[in-house]
């Protein structure tokens, strides 16, 4: 490999701040296309928030970040920003996965009919197709014999693994995922991090927001240590997490190791 | 008592036989003397209606199905289910009006629905049927220009119509504020899923939080199916023959009021009483979901048994 991989997503000194609380205070970050990039930090450090700013569910307030090029929630025309169209930023979003804390799973809709709404009524893909990948992905995750089963009836983990089938049913070109781990029961995590790892392996660009410290440091191309709305150190799993270089993520670590 | 490996005493749990001991029942004086005083109430009620004539018992079952109260009685059905409609699709459409983010909308929706609520339902009919007092003629077209269509408002605005856009706009505000805590019901991680998957605002309101939606706006709607069944009779100081102004135009004409007046609330019993019945089947409709979430305790419970004899790990 001579050619080095493309950027799939770029933060440039990326502010939010909600009413006067400021959450990001300058985030520069790189991601390239292909590799697992994790945000690490404590609770209140701008990690989560940060990965909304990716796919615009919220706003940021200053700074830019672009997702394979593009920049997210603006168009640029003579040397300004113009907030886009809600059509445009469904668009761009439709290109992003999107793994919650919380799973969101649409409860009122089977398995399968989760994984299939938003290809059959977004991207306008027939149903037929759709319902083979879905299939495809509900194999993958294991999970192959509940696509009629309600959410109201699956295990946390089980939940977010149709989650996750959900989000790849659209084909992104990248996944985040934020903190999906946390609100599940301990002997359930396993099964959720396998998906994921899994999904590494087949070249996925994702973000990951976790307390997961395994997972960073087994799965994860980079990891990013957050701390107080900016990044504090960043760079490779062993090199972070193992000798950390900055007096506050080796405070974090010897707490959380 | 056992002993386990690591010496804790544990208690004995093996499974036994259901003990067949016998239990004596709480004695409840207190409930067999309140047995027999409304009984005691029932019989001279039941006597008491059975043996005035003043009642007219004979007179409610001559014109119980008579043609003019049946027409009466299917005016008031349709009244009900023209009003209700209007009510619902103006409402769903003021609630989301509400929830935008348009100050211009939400402003519009919220004086509609302060006007509306704020004034007795009865005032409002009284002034759509009097409408023509206050707009003599009706046109359509560009102000200024002459009109494209112009009536007479009476013509217009019969008393059919009046009744309608007062029950109808009324219902709508109330309508609206239902719409609004069923949406608002539903959490902000399924629109935050929705748009994630790149779904648009309407698509989202459409398939993810109307649906959901619906188990809290259900129940308060069907009970206003049944209010509005009743405000209908309103609809009588509009000469309009619905149930109640049929059997007074009825009574008007042979002064039997109280054997008139029964019919028609017999009438109204037996709409709401069935209406209560269709609700129990609507809200168990609508309750669907809720109801998988029930079961869930029990299949976690049994796959979390199964996982611990297996080791179950996910299959890939």
């Amino acid at each position: 490999m001579t050619q080095t991989p493309k950027v799939m997503v770029k933060a440039t000194n990326v502010w939010k701040s909600f009413g006067h609380n400021e959450v990001l205070k300058g985030i520069n970050l790189e991601v390239k296309a292909g590799e697992v990039t994790t945000l690490l930090g404590p609770s209140g450090s701008g990690k989560s928030t940060f990965l909304r700013l990716i796919n615009h569910l919220d706003t940021a307030s200053a700074g830019r970040i672009t997702v394979d090029g593009d920049l997210v929630g603006y168009r640029e025309h003579n040397g300004a920003l113009h907030e886009l169209r809600p059509q445009s930023i469904a668009k761009m979003r439709s290109e992003v996965g999107m793994v919650f804390q919380q799973f969101n799973l649409f409860p009122h809709m089977s398995v399968l009919q989760n994984i299939m709404e938003a290809p059959v009524g977004v991207k306008k893909e027939s149903k037929a197709r759709v319902r083979e990948r879905a299939e495809r992905l509900l194999e993958r995750v294991g999970l192959a014999d509940k696509r009629n089963a309600y959410p109201g009836s699956l295990s946390g983990g089980q939940q977010q693994r149709i989650a996750i089938a959900r989000a790849l049913a659209m084909e992104p070109k990248l996944m985040l995922f934020d903190e999906p781990t946390s609100a599940l029961d301990p002997e359930l995590v396993g099964e959720v991090l396998d998906v994921m790892h899994d999904l590494a392996s087949t070249g996925m660009t994702m973000i990951v927001v976790t307390h997961e410290m395994g997972f960073a440091r087994e799965v994860a191309d980079s990891v990013v240590f957050m701390d107080g709305g900016v990044v504090v150190e960043s760079g490779r799993p062993k090199d972070v997490l193992s000798n950390p270089q900055e007096e506050r993520t080796q405070a974090f670590l010897s707490k959380v190791l | 008592m056992n002993t386990s490996m690591n010496g804790l005493t544990v208690p004995d749990v093996s499974v036994g036989q259901r003990s067949p001991e016998k239990v004596k029942k709480l004695k409840r004086p207190g409930r067999w003397a309140s047995y027999i005083m409304m009984g005691l109430v029932a019989v001279l009620v039941i006597q008491s209606v059975a043996t005035n004539p003043n009642f007219g018992w004979p007179i409610v079952g001559e014109y119980f199905a008579s043609p003019r109260v049946l027409d009466g009685l299917v005016n008031t059905l349709q009244l009900t289910f023209i009003a209700m409609l209007l009510g619902v699709v103006l409402g769903v459409i003021l609630a989301v009006m509400r929830l935008s983010t348009n100050p211009a909308l939400y402003g519009a929706a919220g004086l509609y629905i302060w006007f509306f609520r704020g004034t007795p339902v009865f005032v409002q009919l009284l002034f759509w049927g009097f409408i023509s007092a206050l707009y003599p003629t009706l046109a359509l077209g560009i102000p200024g220009a002459e009109p494209l269509f112009s009536t007479d408002t009476n013509s217009l605005i019969t008393p059919v119509v009046a009744a309608i856009l007062g029950l109808a706009l009324n219902e709508a505000a109330y309508m609206a504020e239902i719409v609004r805590a069923g949406i608002v019901s539903v959490g902000k991680g399924q629109t935050e899923a929705a748009h994630a998957l790149g779904m648009s605002n309407m698509r989202t309101l459409r398939r993810v939080i109307l649906p959901q939606a619906m188990s809290v706006i259900v129940p308060p709607t069907a009970n206003n199916v049944i209010s509005m069944l009743k405000t209908t009779s309103l609809v009588s100081v509009l000469s309009f023959p619905e149930l109640l102004y049929a059997t007074q135009l009825i009574y008007a004409e042979n002064f039997q009021t109280i054997p008139l007046l029964i019919t028609a609330s017999i009438w109204y019993l037996i709409g709401t009483t069935l209406r209560t019945i269709g609700q129990y089947y609507t809200e168990r409709h609508y309750n669907k979901s809720t109801r998988a979430q029930g079961l869930s305790i029990m299949r976690r419970f049994i796959e979390l048994q199964k996982r611990r004899g297996t080791n179950d790990a996910p299959a890939r």
